[in-house]
């Protein structure tokens, strides 16, 4: 008997699981993918918003606010990346000067600190790249950005060296049962606990609805990005939104804390949720609608382009309660759920405690986790890690610079990956200019070596995507 | 320890620019490669078709590059390999990094650039639609097939008609894979006419000239079909001609770009044209003594010339080694002219020019019977030369003698036009 089934590990689900291994608890995350943090936590705009946005008063309000303040010291902590680049809201007419000007109270009185409604010249001085037709912006300097599919893993991970165990490949398919005895049946196998955690994102009323009454209902919109190489980096200093329209906080321009550029995304609602396509006309508008604010973007530098689904739903704010005693759902987590994700563990620990979960702190729990960059270290540095572990001294991705040690310790992490891509999320590789053509090949010759499998079953992403069919006339080299 | 030349990088390139430095009296030469060995991109190449201007035969890939690599062994050449070059600075260190030395840090008097090229990515063109397995430039696929023994794909589509994605279509059938077709968005294709008749041709593979991939779908986490569409003349797809292809694998050959990271981060002057360095006619870069050849100034379809020209770099270190051939020196710029997309060498001095130079270029469109014209800033025609036919897909080459720049009044412009 587990004290808490979590179903689902986006970062919603990591930072629960994260929240609740700090007590002597037994907790069980089941997720259905073969890795964590690739549903909506790995396609998104990667921003930890300031908290202008949410109406004031709704728990997205302040979670978000919550999430935000506690961003730089958690990703410091768990080794994330992480960058307050601050952002700005551009203003284009008299229109959107007024919405900017109905944020600002709004953020206000969410208690966002530091806002400023500021003029084009000032703008121009913080944003020299930005549209010469922007007339105000609203500045949020706590805003700040993200690599929000390592933040998620960074908690499960914490999570797991507390004793939380994560199974992978694990959908739940039936829960039975009710306070104080759960049966959550996922792959034949039952598991009982007393407590049911929802997090299961674009399928969390699918969830909700095993044990519950349908309440709400999720409505996909899916979102169309670019992401440039480093050469376009430059271009923004900060995330650069334009005003939210009904569709959404509208295409930003934003670096990443990789040194690249994003723009997207667009809005464009989806009957199946777990289609995340792109479309030529998606990416059209989100090119057009990103030239508008920033008009110098080359996007023949374009490195890749990809979507994210978003889990809106019909209630204007996160669903979060007990709609059954014990079964606490974390649904519709919608944007900015990324930047709320450790406030709403927090919260969500706290609920359960409510709720006759006994919280008694573990003596000495893990809370902080450390990753070896060899790129960023300085030359003395890099050599006694090599001559301490020569594996650190070969290259294996030549566009950002990971050695065969980095990945070697990525296969061996806590919660190990699985595929090429689980690899990618770990250590960095193939997120380049050449995405990964130089090493792929390498790559999958290493994570078939840590783990002692055949070539031929090893897989790019997900369930199925196998890379190789058979072995050459002439035979495999492995 | 001083270096005379340091070589990065152990292509075809490298290699014939170590041995020529070292035919001209240098001694300390190293090559420093990432790979395991040497041969760069040769050593996946295992067709034919290699070294016919060279040695008059046609040898495979790794044939042609053994030629360079056995005569290392007569030489005091050393060749460092498993050793990846982190970055190069303006007064000639450079930084390494290998699992048996460290981080190492060597200096030269010389330094020659030859780390060639990569392969555009599907998001360098943005193909909209899933994101599962199956989607390999045709590079990373040559290397699963004839480096690793394993096959990626059964049922294909290539978008893009590069040499390389050509070559790939045949292997591919060889080794037991249906190709369906080969997809280019333009109105000619981007490789070699005899790569189309051999790899395409022979085996009844469809080529889509004016087509593009509009969409790519998943099933289970593979690619499970394809669909192309022809496109206008502005490149835009045309709503109606939708074609679907069901199969497992989307091959892309959309394009090679010269590897600069290196260069760039030294503060080296990159032609925005070629991708690559800005080279005077001995090859040496904008940054004194520091010189490039093969894929890493522009991109080449034949190997010859990658020697051929590395070859000329590798005597130009040696003289600036040897006779510290350095002045700064006027110069005339080389300039596209009508239907030219790029020349290299891009700058001539002809205070140091001893022969001819060999200029090699590409027009932008396939032209007919043409004549290539050779002039200066003033308009006066300086020469010209006949063409029976000219494809953007195949780099052609000039000679220009020496008067030809001591004549110039400002730059030279180099043009082409259908006769
Ligand atoms: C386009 C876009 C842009 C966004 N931009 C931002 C932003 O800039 N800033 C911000 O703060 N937020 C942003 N968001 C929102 C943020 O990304 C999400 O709120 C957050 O990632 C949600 O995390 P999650 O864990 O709730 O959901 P997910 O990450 O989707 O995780 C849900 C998990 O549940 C699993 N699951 C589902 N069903 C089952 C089952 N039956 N059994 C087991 N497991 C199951 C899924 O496989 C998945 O792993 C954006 C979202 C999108 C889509
Ligand atoms: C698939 C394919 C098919 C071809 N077919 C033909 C053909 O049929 N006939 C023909 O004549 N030509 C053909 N060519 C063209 C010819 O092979 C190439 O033009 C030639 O190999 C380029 O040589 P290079 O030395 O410039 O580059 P490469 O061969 O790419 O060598 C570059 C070397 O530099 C190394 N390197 C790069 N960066 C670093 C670093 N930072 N540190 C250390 N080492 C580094 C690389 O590992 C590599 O070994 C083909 C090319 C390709 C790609």
């Amino acid at each position: 008997m587990y004290d808490v089934i979590i179903v689902g590990c986006g970062i919603t689900g990591a930072a629960a699981a994260f929240a609740l291994s700090r007590y002597k608890l037994s907790v069980l995350v089941l997720e259905k993918e073969n890795d964590i943090a690739i549903g909506a936590t790995r396609a998104n705009s990667a921003i930890i918003h300031a908290g202008y946005d949410p109406e004031p008063g709704t728990l997205m309000a302040r979670l978000n606010v919550r999430g935000c303040e506690m961003a730089a010291e958690l990703c410091a902590q768990l080794d994330v990346p992480y960058k307050n680049c601050g952002s700005l809201v551009l203003a284009f007419d008299d229109n959107d000067v007024k919405s900017i000007r109905a944020l600002y109270e709004r953020g206000v009185q969410n208690g966002v600190k530091r806002l400023e409604l500021i003029d084009s010249r000032r703008l121009r001085e913080l944003e020299p790249c930005v549209s010469d037709k922007a007339v105000a912006a609203l500045y949020a300097p706590t805003s700040g950005i993200v690599n929000p599919w390592e933040y998620a893993l960074a908690m499960a991970e914490v999570a797991a060296l507390n004793g939380v165990k994560f199974l992978l490949s694990h959908p739940v398919t039936y829960i039975t049962g009710q306070l104080g005895g759960f049966t959550v049946t996922s792959c034949g196998e039952q598991f009982n606990a007393r407590y049911v955690v929802n997090a299961a994102g674009v399928d969390s009323a699918a969830v909700h609805e095993m044990v519950a009454e349908k309440a709400f209902t999720i409505k996909p919109s899916r979102g169309d990005y670019f992401l440039l190489d480093k050469s376009e980096g430059s271009r923004a200093k900060h995330t650069l939104f334009q005003c939210p329209g009904p569709a959404g906080k509208g295409v930003l321009v934003s670096p990443t804390v990789h040194g690249n550029l994003l723009a997207g995304p667009n809005a464009v609602s989806c009957l199946d949720a777990h289609r995340v396509n792109t479309t030529a006309e998606g990416l059209a508008f989100v090119k057009t609608h990103a030239l508008k604010s920033v008009p110098g973007i080359n996007f023949r530098d374009t490195i890749r382009s990809f979507a994210g689904m978003r889990a809106n739903s019909d209630r204007n704010d996160f669903i979060i309660g007990f709609p059954v005693p014990g079964f606490l759902d974390l649904a519709g987590i919608k944007s900015p759920g990324l930047t709320c994700a450790p406030a709403t563990g927090e919260y969500a620990a706290g609920l359960l405690e409510q709720h006759g979960l006994e919280l008694v702190k573990k003596d000495s729990p893990v809370t902080a986790r450390r990753k070896i960059r060899f790129k960023e270290l300085s030359i003395p540095e890099k050599q006694r890690l090599i001559s301490e572990n020569p594996l650190y001294g070969r290259v294996i991705c030549r566009c950002e610079t990971i050695t065969e040690g980095e990945i070697v310790e990525a296969c061996h992490s806590p919660i190990p990956p699985v595929s090429v891509d689980g690899i990618k999320r770990r250590a960095g590789t193939g997120m380049g200019r050449c995405q990964g053509g130089f090493c792929g090949p390498r790559v999958l010759e290493i994570l078939c070596r840590e783990r002692g499998i055949s070539p031929l079953e090893a897989l790019k992403d997900g369930e199925g995507s196998v890379i190789l069919f058979n072995e050459t006339k002439a035979g495999g080299r492995a | 320890m001083n270096w005379e030349l340091i070589v990065i990088g152990a292509g075809p390139a490298g290699l014939a620019a170590a041995l020529a430095a070292y035919d001209k009296g240098l001694r300390k030469i190293a090559i420093i490669e990432r790979d395991r060995y040497a041969g760069g991109i040769l050593n996946q190449c295992i067709h034919n078709g290699f070294g016919l201007h060279r040695f008059k035969e046609e040898l495979t890939g790794p044939e042609y590059a053994l030629k360079f690599i056995d005569r290392l062994r007569d030489t005091t050449i050393e060749l460092i390999c498993d050793t990846m070059v982190l970055h190069i600075t303006p007064d000639r260190q450079v930084h390494t990094v290998s699992a048996e030395k460290g981080y190492q840090v060597y200096s030269a008097s010389s330094i020659f650039l030859a780390m060639g090229c990569r392969e555009r990515p599907r998001g360098a063109i943005s193909i909209p639609g899933d994101r599962p397995a199956g989607v390999f430039t045709a590079g990373t696929a040559q290397r699963y097939i004839n480096l690793e023994g394993y096959m990626c794909a059964k049922r294909v589509v290539i978008l893009g008609s590069g040499d390389i994605g050509l070559i790939m279509a045949r292997r591919l059938t060889l080794e037991g894979a249906k190709v369906l077709c080969c997809v280019e968005i333009m109105p000619h294709s981007s490789g070699l006419a005899r790569n189309i008749a051999q790899c395409l041709k022979d085996f009844d593979i469809p080529l889509y000239l004016n087509h593009t991939v509009t969409d790519v779908t998943a099933a289970n986490g593979r690619v499970s079909s394809v669909t192309v569409s022809r496109v206008d003349a502005n490149r835009a797809p045309i709503p109606g001609t939708e074609m679907v292809f069901d199969c497992d694998t989307l091959l892309l050959s959309v394009g090679l770009i010269p590897e600069n990271e290196l260069s760039r981060e030294a503060g080296i002057e990159i032609d925005p044209r070629t991708n690559g360095p800005f080279v005077y006619e001995n090859m040496e870069t904008s940054m004194k003594g520091v010189f490039a050849g093969g894929n890493v100034v522009h991109v080449h379809d034949l190997v010859d010339y990658v020697s051929e020209e590395s070859a000329k770099a590798g005597e130009g270190a040696a003289r600036f080694v040897s006779s510290a051939e350095n002045a700064d020196e006027a110069y005339i710029r080389m300039l596209n002219g009508d239907n030219v997309s790029y020349t290299v060498p891009q700058r001539i001095r002809p205070g140091r020019l001893e022969g001819s130079v060999k200029l090699f270029f590409r027009v932008r469109s396939k032209l007919g019977a043409s004549v290539i014209k050779v002039s200066d800033a003033s308009g006066q025609e300086l020469a010209s030369f006949k063409r029976l036919s000219m494809s953007p897909g195949e780099m052609e080459n000039i000679f220009l003698p020496k008067e030809v720049f001591q004549k110039a009044r400002g730059d030279i412009s180099v043009s082409a036009s259908e006769a």
